[in-house]
């Protein structure tokens, strides 16, 4: 018989001890492009939003009549004491811009945290205790997915008035159907696996496997859609903004730039194209940011 | 199959009916209707009458069992602004919008499913690339923002098709980009995917080994599997279109529900409200379900024998 | 019509990786006679299904393949185009696999994909393909076969699938079946019966068989001849009989050890077991690719590669420096006395 097992060397110290998780995940994160990028842009915007008394130049408010649709600083008669130019009221387009990256950040994260709430709160417990309560829930996602989200919000919003925590709240309370579906997905194949059997079958409490079991490995998919949800706020928003029934004037939002300047758009196009390009810069980074946490966290999931 | 499909129809009529039962109270309750109605500047004997009137001091339950006793008569109320009953207003407006959405889907698969099948058979290359950064950057653009720069590239400095009215299909032209292009994303992710997991499968591996011409793989044998969610996510997205086409319908002046929707609004005008929310929601609706009964034709696998 | 269906000379297949480039197979040559079965055993990842695709031109995009001579009855198949090989595949050469619960296409019914199986190759009509579908079903051993061709592949056993696919490889009468681990996925009961339709239809329609296995109970059973392959490259190969009775290199040695043996395997003797890994087929490679797990290793063995070499009966070669005898005389010094 053979027994010539050949002495094999013990593997060295630097061998056993591979690089920690999270310093993994940290590598992962800085070598991804769309991650890097679209964080670090919204990073800017953020710094942008908080700090806005300080970075504005000018009052956001401040009108100025005689001062209407001065041009930016690319054209020919642009000044450099207002660099982006002025709207049809003389206010300060960048002032405007910066304070305007508030307006929707606040806007698209606190709608994303009432529709968090709500939609994952549906989303596990339908996931988890399957069958009434997954019917009922289910039907409910699909009565809210029927309903068209823009038109039922303006229609609040035309009866109720438009303010910053009005629109707020409607958003909230209509876009958390994403949520409640990745939630109730996500929970279902975590629901399966042993280890939750595993707690059950210690006696666990049901808030207690959730809270420990559940959550913990339905958070990555959490996080991806909070990040995507937060866009799709930003979005709604500036559309109701955009038809008047958003957040109303002389409130800066982005949005409401681009239906305040509709009417110039053919003379001095960069009027919308400035705050819809601040849009699409803001929306563009949370988007990649978004796709980014999901390809770092859960590579196996990406093509 | 029969069970199956009338549990379905069953479930799609509950859903109709909650969902005009949250429209309904909804609208009731965002504010007075009977104060929104009376308009700005009426006294309040006016609004008293309004609301004795049109039955607003009704309890809330039996202000919507009159509602539905006539709906399911095909009574959907008269416009409080047009004079005329809200069923011939719908019917007039909802062709419009049908098309807008049919053509807006058409220019979205159109596009999205040759660059995803494309992306799939040449992954990580520059073909691959490009699909993705179109996906990416139109989930970023707001559509009508988008649509506003369609106008002014298109109507005014290229002055090649019409901004507004609906007179001849060149209309139909920019607001179905402007409003089918968010769906493109989506559906190319999708297919991208199904056809990069159908592509490596075991049976394309055996259609290759019978000597099957490339064209026939890829389109008898890969596509037909990869595209089957691609048509339930197709419906899904006709419906959101039909639904969120209220934007684009006010930029472009086209005479649809979506435009009719944000008038009534303007005018406070409920029972035409109510009743495109339920239209919009019954199409959805019906979407969905066509979508399903799609799905079984397609995979057998989901059929019930 | 040549003797040799298949003919190939110093095949090389290899796949670039993160580490470098895999030499997953590596200078083997082999033949397979009109009629005749050859069966490549050998463990997971030694290269034997690599070599199948090879044979087919399916390999994986990024794998490369190189030939010094690849003919089939004759005529090279080696560098035709893909045209000409898609009009060869399913025609002359067949191919079958591993998984029948995957192998076949959820959405076509089996019929659908036997007939189209021949139209591509013939110009039949739809009539005479389904008829050659019910007539080879029937071969092999379906009952109400034409009712069968309108059923969907999710509603057939493992069993009956890989039948299907039998029966469709079939379809054009080719000179030559690859069967890549065809019973491997299925129940043990079902691996005999379909293991003995292949030898039997075999028989019947004079084609050539390859027959990919690491189950050395399956390469006793049908085989006529056997290559063994380790860490890609044959180690050994020669007809059935004298592998088996003269087992010449280490490997197929230690493999025969492994097994029972009815007639020859005593009761209560303890079974082999090669210790050791597969080592890795990544740079460059140099030396007997054994002798790393190889109890007669001497110290020449890990330094220069080793060559085929023949044995007894002119078709016997195997891929060591040392002779059987002289490893056997090995085995007993080893014994303590």
């Amino acid at each position: 018989m053979n027994d010539m097992t050949k002495a094999e060397k013990l593997p060295s110290a630097e061998q056993i001890l591979e690089p920690s998780p999270t310093s993994l995940l940290l590598k992962r994160a800085f070598g991804h492009a769309g991650m890097t990028i679209g964080g670090g842009v919204l990073l800017v915007i953020l710094v942008m939003a908080l700090f806005s008394p300080w970075l504005a130049p000018h009052d956001p408010y401040a009108f100025d009549l005689a001062k209407k649709y001065i041009d930016p600083i690319w054209h020919a008669n642009g000044t450099w004491e207002h660099i982006l130019g002025t709207d049809g009221q003389g206010r300060d387009y960048l002032s405007r811009i910066i304070y305007g990256a508030r307006v929707s950040l606040l806007i698209g994260f606190a709608a994303m945290l009432i529709s968090g709430i709500l939609g994952t709160a549906l989303g596990v417990a339908a996931g988890y205790f399957g069958g009434r309560v997954d019917m009922v829930i289910t039907f409910i996602i699909t009565t809210r997915l029927a309903m068209p989200a823009i038109l039922v919000a303006l229609a609040v919003v035309a009866l109720v008035g438009s303010s910053m925590w009005i629109v707020i709240w409607v958003l909230g309370l209509l876009i958390w159907d994403r949520f409640a579906v990745v939630m109730r997905s996500a929970t279902q194949q975590v629901r399966n696996m042993d280890y939750v059997a595993a707690a059950r079958a210690l006696g666990c409490s049901t808030a207690r496997i959730v809270l420990t079991e559940i959550m913990p490995n339905i958070v990555n998919s959490l996080i991806v859609v909070a990040t995507l949800e937060v866009a799709h706020a930003v979005l709604l928003e500036a559309a109701l903004s955009f038809l008047g029934l958003g957040v109303q004037p002389p409130t800066p939002s982005w949005g409401l730039m681009i239906s305040e300047g509709k009417g110039m758009m053919f003379f001095k196009a960069w009027v919308i194209g400035i705050p819809g390009a601040a849009l699409f810069a803001m929306v563009l980074c949370i988007n990649l940011l978004g796709d980014g946490i999901r390809d770092v966290t859960a590579p196996e999931n990406r093509n | 199959m029969l069970r199956y499909t009338l549990k379905r129809f069953g479930v799609a009529l509950l859903v109709a009916l909650t969902v005009s039962v949250v429209a309904f109270t909804l609208l009731r309750l965002s504010g007075d209707p009977a104060a929104a109605l009376a308009g700005e500047g009426a006294t309040e004997e006016d609004i008293e009458y309004v609301r004795k009137h049109y039955g607003f001091d009704q309890p809330l339950l039996t202000q919507y069992s009159a509602w539905l006793v006539k709906a399911l008569k095909g009574d959907f109320g008269v416009s409080v602004y047009l004079k005329t009953p809200v069923s011939e207003i719908i019917f007039e407006r909802a062709p419009t919008t049908l098309i807008l959405g049919l053509c807006a889907l058409s220019f979205a698969l159109i596009l999205s499913i040759p660059l995803g099948v494309l992306a799939a058979m040449y992954p990580n290359t520059i073909i691959d690339r490009t699909a993705l950064t179109i996906a990416v950057v139109g989930q970023a653009l707001p559509s009508f923002f988008f649509a506003l720069v369609l106008i002014i590239v298109f109507g005014v400095w290229l002055r090649m098709l019409p901004i507004s009215g609906s007179g001849s299909w060149l209309n139909f032209i920019m607001p179905s980009v402007a409003l089918g292009y968010y769906a493109t994303p989506a559906i190319m992710r999708l297919t991208r995917a199904g056809m990069m997991d159908v592509l490596s499968s075991d049976y394309i591996r055996t259609a290759r080994a019978k000597g099957l011409r490339p064209r026939v793989v890829l389109f008898k044998h890969a596509l037909r599997n990869a595209i089957i969610p691609v048509v339930s996510l197709s419906a899904v997205q006709l419906g959101f279109m039909l639904g969120g086409s209220i934007v684009i319908e006010t930029i472009f002046s086209l005479n649809g529900l979506g435009n009719l929707a944000w008038q009534s609004i303007q005018r406070s005008d409920f029972e035409v409200m109510q009743a495109i929310v339920l239209t919009v929601a019954s199409f959805y609706i019906v979407l969905t379900f066509l979508a399903d009964m799609l799905n079984a034709f397609l995979d057998p696998r989901i059929r019930v024998h | 019509m040549s003797e040799r269906i298949l003919e190939v000379e110093n095949l090389t297949v290899d796949i670039p990786v993160p580490g470098g480039i895999l030499h997953a197979v590596q200078g083997t040559s082999f033949h397979v006679n009109r009629g005749e079965s050859l069966c490549i055993v050998g463990e997971s990842g030694c290269g034997k299904s690599l070599t199948s695709l090879a044979l087919m031109d399916l390999l994986p995009k990024k794998a490369t393949r190189k030939a010094a001579k690849m003919e089939l009855d004759g005529a090279n198949i080696l560098d035709i185009g893909e045209r000409r090989m898609s009009d060869i595949r399913g025609d002359r050469m067949g191919m079958i696999f591993q998984e029948p619960m995957t192998s076949l296409n959820p959405a076509y019914t089996i019929g659908n994909q036997m007939e189209e199986a021949m139209l591509r190759h013939r110009k039949v009509s739809r009539e005479e393909a389904r008829d050659r579908a019910v007539y080879l079903l029937e071969k092999v051993g379906i009952t109400a076969a034409r009712s069968r061709l309108r059923q969907y592949p999710h509603q057939l056993s493992g069993g009956l699938r890989q039948r299907v696919m039998i029966a469709m490889t079939l379809m054009c009468g080719p000179d030559l079946i690859i069967a890549d681990e065809p019973t491997t996925a299925l129940d043990v009961t079902i691996q005999a019966q379909i293991l003995l339709l292949l030898a039997e239809l075999q028989k019947e329609f004079e084609m050539g068989l390859i027959l990919i296995t690491h189950d050395l109970g399956v390469v006793a059973r049908v085989a006529d001849r056997v290559a063994v392959m380790y860490a890609g490259q044959i180690v050994e190969q020669g007809t059935a009989k004298a592998v088996f009775e003269n087992p010449s290199h280490p490997y197929t040695q230690g493999l025969l050890e492994c097994i029972p043996i009815p007639g020859k395997t005593r009761r209560g003797q303890h079974l082999g077991s090669i210790p050791g890994i597969v080592p890795s087929l990544v740079g460059d490679l140099r030396g007997c690719r054994f002798a790393e797990r190889c109890v007669h290793a001497q110290p020449g063995c890990s330094a220069s590669d080793v060559a085929l070499g023949r044995r007894g009966e002119e078709d016997h070669l195997y891929r060591c420096v040392l002779t059987p005898e002289q490893c056997a005389a090995n085995l007993n010094a080893m014994v303590p006395a």
